[in-house]
């Protein structure tokens, strides 16, 4: 089922209270070329809205998404002009993914690539299995952010909640506000050059005009890279 | 001095401790200098109830048996019937379970890919992705979505031809996937995201998603992505299965896939591997009792695996309710596994020592875990990993898999049937009072059912 195009915008806009979520997903996977404008109205709180996505177009969803909106993305930019449930943009390959509002628990979880954009806050879990994807936070992130963590980065404009990057890999983690508390293996680290230019470079993509420098750098202090009989650790 | 008549008739007293024998005196000693627990591959090693604790009524005066070798006996399998718009369509009811490339080696997941397109049924990728081998040989491929997805990506799954959403699995149910250093070489580091060489400990539960519910959504959202083409499993391993299967229908399985906690795993807590989780036997009856009371016997396929190694375990299987099995231990001793040799341009090499610097000897290893397999299956090493050869490797796999099904096939005819999928309960007795409490059977010769009738 086509949306309807605007003749002058060349925008093509769904209503999600009349085109049912599987046709716009069926859509935005087999009848979008790269450039496509595409507006989604009435969300509504709709789960798995605009999943899979694999071409270079432009989604803007007006209004707040269930679960998972965005998942798997690749190439696209999609826009999200509300709150965003659980996991969004989770797994996401590539692309960029842009929450104007607030984001719920598992926030970019897993995603490979791509940038996830969060205006305001984000739940627990933000950034959980990171893999190499970006994840910039305007607000502060909830508990058990950056969980086992293996690639990637994640700024957070704001404050993170307890156990931040716990078992943390190979990913780094920048922190504007207080950190509640550290997770096992997670450290606080002095900045660099190069990490100033990551987040200065980060901040710029994602539209915030903070101060690099206001920034602590967390990343894993890898004790908890291989077994160690002597370490006493719960493991 | 001469000895006395007393020490000479006094006799060596050897009564060992049923508590404290040598196995047990070891694990302390063991634990002792070590300070650590024992990791290690395989599955449960104890004796569990099991399918031999089962017999089959063979066809007499009250059943009708069919010709052994000119009657027709079906074998042809269907999974994922329920929402999918491609369900699985499989000749044989013996699938290749989930293992992961990084515990076996590429050449071991293209000979399983090989044998199973050659005997018409599915293989299974694991936890760290797809490879391209296992995808371009195997014409059936369940693609696993791990808590871990460690090398989880949208392409693979639109090439998979089904998703399997593991849980647990029956070798430890509750525990995550768990890699050694010596077995994440550079390519298994990369398909990870993981730096070579690290202790992996991967995720325990899913990280976007934590209870039915959430199972829910995360089903349809892999439906979203595949527009609803490709069948969902989801995998538990057997702690619960009664209500792990009823929640897995509701949250809208298409299969559901049990693992007993006979299981086999690339490494993992020994404790956990004896000591967490339910026999397969168990866990069968509780899943079919689940399916048949929400009426989903047949719509919902199940899936059983856990220790199934031999036809006669296929056929009991399915006559307690499975609709296939998985088998994952059973393809890797047709690969050589535990063999005192490996196979090289059709020449036999002694690997016994080997087996002697891994400590311990052909028929006992349980080294996955060191990526030293003597026989070159369970290993990342560029040189061991020689030893097993593809083409012969899937030879074996498929002479498996053949032998099998005739297995099958031999006493479904018995019984009677001209499917395999007609092999039905009443087809079977327990030998033991245990199995058939387990199974709920009848004690072979009595009708009773413990925990439902009076002898």
């Amino acid at each position: 089922m086509d949306g309807v195009m605007n003749p002058t915008t060349n925008i093509i806009s769904f209503d999600l209270t009349t085109t049912s979520l599987r046709d716009v997903n069926h859509y935005l996977h087999h009848q979008v070329s790269p450039g496509n404008h595409i507006d989604i109205h009435h969300p509504n709180g709709a789960h798995n809205l605009a999943v899979g996505l694999q071409e270079a177009i432009a989604v803007d969803i007006h209004g707040h998404t269930g679960y998972y909106a965005a998942g798997m993305n690749q190439l696209a930019s999609v826009t999200i002009h509300g709150n965003a449930g659980a996991g969004v943009a989770e797994n996401m390959m590539s692309g960029r993914v842009h929450v104007k509002g607030f984001a719920s628990v598992s926030a970019g979880a897993s995603a490979q690539g791509g940038l996830l954009v969060i205006d305001g806050d984000a739940g627990l879990r933000c950034g959980i299995s990171l893999k190499g994807g970006d994840i910039v936070v305007g607000g502060s992130v909830g508990s058990f952010s950056a969980f086992m963590a293996q690639a990637g980065h994640m700024v957070i404009c704001g404050d993170a909640g307890d156990a931040l990057g716990d078992s943390l890999y190979e990913a780094v983690l920048y922190v504007r506000g207080n950190i509640k508390s550290l997770g096992a293996d997670a450290q606080i680290e002095p900045m660099t050059e190069d990490d100033q230019a990551i987040v200065a470079n980060l901040l710029e993509q994602a539209g915030f005009s903070h101060n690099p420098n206001d920034f602590q750098r967390v990343a894993s202090a890898r004790q908890l890279y291989h077994w160690n009989a002597d370490a006493k650790q719960d493991y | 001095m001469t000895a006395s008549p007393d020490n000479v008739n006094q006799r060596l007293s050897l009564e060992e401790s049923w508590g404290y024998d040598r196995r047990m005196m070891n694990y302390i000693y063991n634990a002792a200098a070590h300070g650590l627990y024992e990791i290690r591959g395989l599955g449960a090693k104890r004796k569990l109830p099991h399918f031999d604790d089962l017999v089959f009524l063979g066809a007499s005066l009250t059943r009708y048996p069919l010709e052994g070798y000119r009657e027709k006996c079906l074998t042809k399998t269907i999974l994922g019937t329920r929402f999918a718009k491609k369900p699985i369509e499989l000749d044989i009811p013996i699938t290749i379970a989930g293992m992961s490339f990084g515990s076996l080696s590429a050449n071991v997941k293209d000979a399983l890919g090989r044998a199973a397109t050659a005997m018409g049924t599915s293989t299974t990728t694991g936890d760290g992705g797809m490879t391209q081998e296992e995808r371009q040989s195997s014409k059936t491929l369940v693609y696993q979505c791990l808590p871990s997805r460690y090398g989880f990506n949208p392409d693979d799954v639109r090439k998979a031809d089904a998703i399997e959403i593991v849980i647990g699995q029956g070798a430890k149910p509750g525990g995550g996937g768990m890699l050694l250093g010596q077995k994440i070489n550079p390519r298994v580091a990369e398909m990870r995201t993981l730096p070579e060489g690290v202790d992996q400990r991967s995720a325990c539960r899913h990280p976007d998603w934590t209870g039915p519910d959430d199972l829910t959504i995360k089903i349809q959202e892999l439906r979203e992505i595949t527009d609803w083409e490709k069948p969902i499993y989801v995998k538990v391993g057997a702690s619960r299965p009664y209500n792990d299967v009823k929640l897995a229908v509701h949250a809208g399985a298409d299969v559901v896939v049990v693992d007993g906690m006979q299981g086999g795993t690339a490494a993992t807590q020994s404790v956990f591997i004896e000591h967490v989780g339910i026999p397969t036997l168990a866990a069968v009856r509780q899943a079919v009792m689940a399916l048949e009371e929400m009426e989903m016997k047949g719509k919902v396929q199940l899936i059983v695996s856990g220790g199934v190694r031999t036809g006669a375990d296929v056929a009991k299987a399915i006559a307690l309710g499975a609709d296939a099995v998985s088998i994952g231990q059973g393809v890797l001793f047709a690969l050589g596994c535990n063999r005192d040799s490996y196979i090289q341009n059709g020449e036999h090499h002694s690997a016994v020592d080997d087996y002697t610097a891994l400590g311990t000897a052909p028929g006992y290893c349980h080294h996955c875990h060191t990526g030293q397999c003597p026989v070159g299956v369970t290993t990342q090493d560029a040189v061991l990993e020689q030893r097993l050869e593809p083409e012969m490797g899937a030879k074996h796999v498929k002479n498996y898999l053949q032998t099998l099904t005739m297995e099958l096939t031999t006493i479904a005819r018995a019984a009677g049937k001209q499917n395999i999928h007609h092999l039905e309960r009443e087809d079977l007795v327990a030998l033991t009072i245990e199995a058939a409490a387990m199974a709920q059977l009848p004690l072979a010769g009595t009708n009773w059912i413990p925990g439902q009738s009076s002898f």
